[in-house]
């Protein structure tokens, strides 16, 4: 049993969860990554490109914002960390950027990606425009009527989508065609994982390339508070990597309240949600064990959430480990409020953010949190892409 | 000797081993299918327990595990269905072919002792890691005398191959390229014959069925050339499709492969 929460034992593990349940079509593919992922991102001339990508071409350090108006609502000292402030919008481009780097290294010279939202997509053809290197995203049909903007920016970024039609036609399936892709491509093929889900040594590789975010909120906070530490930070969870970059360095800080945020849909238990830590039990998905909503047979149902980005029946295993150990509080947020966080949030601030982020947001009245703590929370994206949802929910949310 | 050894005792070469997904084109279709494919002359046959996101297959044995699903297929209803098949079909080696997921929700143990009962020989599980099998499932697999087969790939080293070969006595399943079940193969011919000559080298103790994308009687012949003989799925699933008579479609399709 892992006694960190940072690093998993040497075959992928957090506690129960974690592995490799790869296909032996995978295998290779697996190991040379396996063997070659922290060797390769501890060179310096890796290290050099890396943060040079980060500062110039990502945007790095984002700032920290501190929400004075948000805080008067909710009588505490709210920190927004500003992810939607990276090139591309999202915290998602921070780990496209080292896996385009390790696949170089690696001698790839094609690459593929899954995503719900689109902003991994996005993140992912980006570093592939680039690097000058082939791309192919895969999409749910669902997913791709629902964030069209993203479609055509991924188009125009010159990657090719590819239309996931089997089962929900969301996230899920995105990812069953992507591995499909790799075990047809074994050989010249990068697949740069969006999230911390997938075999071992996806959720830990994906975790360290996100932690840059955490690594920042420490600095910021003894600038702007006189600690680094906080007492709470919040992060919304479909997969995770974004609630796994902000957590990173304060996992083995007990002192601080770490809270991830599911999408709970229409509700928990109204057969149309997402909130995997409170419905799922453990189970096998895309690689990993983790928690899982499936039946009693273990077929892995379906999940809902009006949100892209949320709507996957699994979480990380490092999340399914947070979850199970109790050292992460997880919240599940319905879809409404989430709405209403966006108009929230975009009103006090002037910021409007990622539906998946609004769900984070939604859960501030939930903390408990009083007027002396500070409350960091990782605004992963911002909201241009869900426009047409806002637009469609505009009764809902004004 | 268990029932797959006997069967590549019995045969030394041009074994065929029929696959299809339990309870598909409809629930109760899966014993006459097992009859008809074993009348019909298949020497192995591969039942899949459907899952709703099987990785390592293309989309006509996924449609077909919808499908099943949807017809309320699952392990209790297969087992129950299978219980006496070792009085209809009393030699031909039935294999188990899923994913993880089911058989652990299932529970391993269960799974096995309910398999063995029903006369079940070998099982494939494609996501199920060595390490894993050899750390936590051997021991039970073996109480219940049921072998397991491993894939082997292209890709997969000598020494891991060896590995494979050592923790088996049934057979090795020779993936025959790049690419998911049912597809066609994109392998230029020379490369893919080195291969199996690589692999004929090795002196293995198993003996071995090339699968995916064999689906005719050509590429079935090819594919006898290389190994003792081949597993088809994809291709008997589609000429299951929208007949109302599956066990005179599987009869006709098998004879048109072996005849």
């Amino acid at each position: 049993m892992s006694t960190t929460y940072q690093k998993p034992t040497e075959r992928g593990y957090y506690g129960q969860f974690g592995g490799a349940f790869i296909p032996e079509m995978l295998y290779p593919n697996v190991e040379e990554l396996r063997h070659n992922y922290l060797d390769i991102m501890a060179e310096p001339a890796f290290q050099e490109e890396y943060q040079q990508l980060l500062r110039d071409y990502v945007g790095r350090p984002t700032p920290l914002f501190e929400a004075k108006r948000l805080s008067e609502k909710y009588n505490t000292r709210i920190f927004l960390k500003r992810e939607d402030l990276c090139h591309t919008g999202a915290h998602k481009v921070n780990n496209t950027v080292g896996q385009i780097l390790l696949a170089k290294r690696l001698g790839k010279t094609r690459i593929i990606a899954e995503t719900g939202a689109g902003q991994h997509g996005v993140a992912t053809a980006t570093v592939c425009a680039l690097m000058g290197m082939q791309c192919i995203v895969y999409m749910g049909e669902i997913d791709m009527e629902r964030q069209k903007p993203n479609v055509y920016r991924m188009r125009l970024l010159g990657a090719e989508v590819r239309a996931a039609m089997s089962g929900s036609r969301t996230l899920k399936d995105a990812t069953n065609e992507a591995i499909r892709d790799w075990i047809s491509n074994p050989v010249d093929t990068h697949y740069i994982i969006g999230s911390v889900v997938g075999p071992h040594p996806y959720p830990d590789l994906v975790a360290r390339l996100q932690a840059v975010i955490s690594e920042e909120m420490r600095k910021q906070l003894l600038e702007k508070t006189g600690s680094e530490l906080p007492q709470y930070v919040v992060a919304c969870v479909g997969g995770g990597s974004n609630a796994a970059g902000a957590f990173y360095h304060f996992l083995e800080e007990p002192s601080v309240k770490l809270v991830a945020v599911e999408a709970a849909g229409h509700g928990v238990n109204s057969g149309h949600s997402a909130a995997t830590s409170v419905l799922g039990k453990p189970g096998i998905i895309h690689g990993s064990r983790t928690l899982l909503m499936q039946d009693e047979d273990g077929q892995i149902t379906e999940p809902y959430s009006l949100s892209a980005g949320l709507d996957y029946p699994g979480i990380g295993p490092l999340h399914a480990f947070l979850a199970d150990s109790g050292r992460a509080r997880f919240i599940s947020i319905e879809d409404e409020p989430a709405l209403k966080a966006v108009a929230e949030c975009s009103r006090l601030e002037g910021i409007i953010p990622a539906l998946e982020t609004a769900h984070a947001l939604a859960a501030l009245g939930q903390l408990g949190a009083g007027p002396d703590d500070v409350v960091v929370v990782n605004l992963s994206g911002r909201g241009d892409k869900d426009l047409e949802t806002y637009i469609k929910y505009a009764d809902a949310i004004m | 000797m268990n029932r797959i050894q006997q069967a590549f005792e019995k045969k030394q070469r041009g074994l065929l081993n029929i696959y299809f997904t339990a309870g598909y084109p409809t629930l109760d279709a899966t014993v006459p299918l097992i009859k008809a494919i074993s009348a019909a002359g298949a020497d192995l046959i591969e039942i899949g327990m459907p899952f709703s996101d099987p990785l390592a297959d293309g989309p006509v044995i996924q449609q077909s595990s919808t499908v099943a699903l949807a017809n309320g297929m699952n392990m209790r209803v297969l087992f129950r269905q299978l219980e006496g098949i070792r009085e209809e079909v009393a030699e031909t080696p039935i294999l188990l072919m899923g994913y993880l997921n089911p058989v652990m929700q299932f529970g391993v143990e269960n799974f096995c002792r309910e398999a063995a009962a029903a006369g079940v020989d070998g099982i494939i599980l494609p996501d199920l890691p060595l390490d894993d099998y050899v750390a936590e499932y051997q021991e039970t697999f073996r109480q219940h005398n049921l072998r397991p087969v491993f894939l082997i790939t292209p890709q997969t080293a000598p020494e891991r191959i060896r590995r494979i070969d050592e923790l088996t006595d049934s057979f090795l399943y020779l993936v025959s390229g790049p690419g998911t079940t049912g597809g066609q193969n994109t392998q230029a011919e020379g490369v893919q014959e080195a291969y199996f000559q690589r692999i004929e080298a090795m002196n293995l103790r198993n003996p071995r069925l090339i699968g995916f994308g064999i689906g005719d009687k050509a590429s079935f012949q090819n594919a006898c050339q290389h190994a003792e003989g081949a597993i088809i799925g994809s291709a008997l699933i589609r000429a299951l499709e929208g007949v109302d008579d599956a066990p005179g479609a599987a009869t006709r399709f098998i004879q048109s492969v072996i005849k």
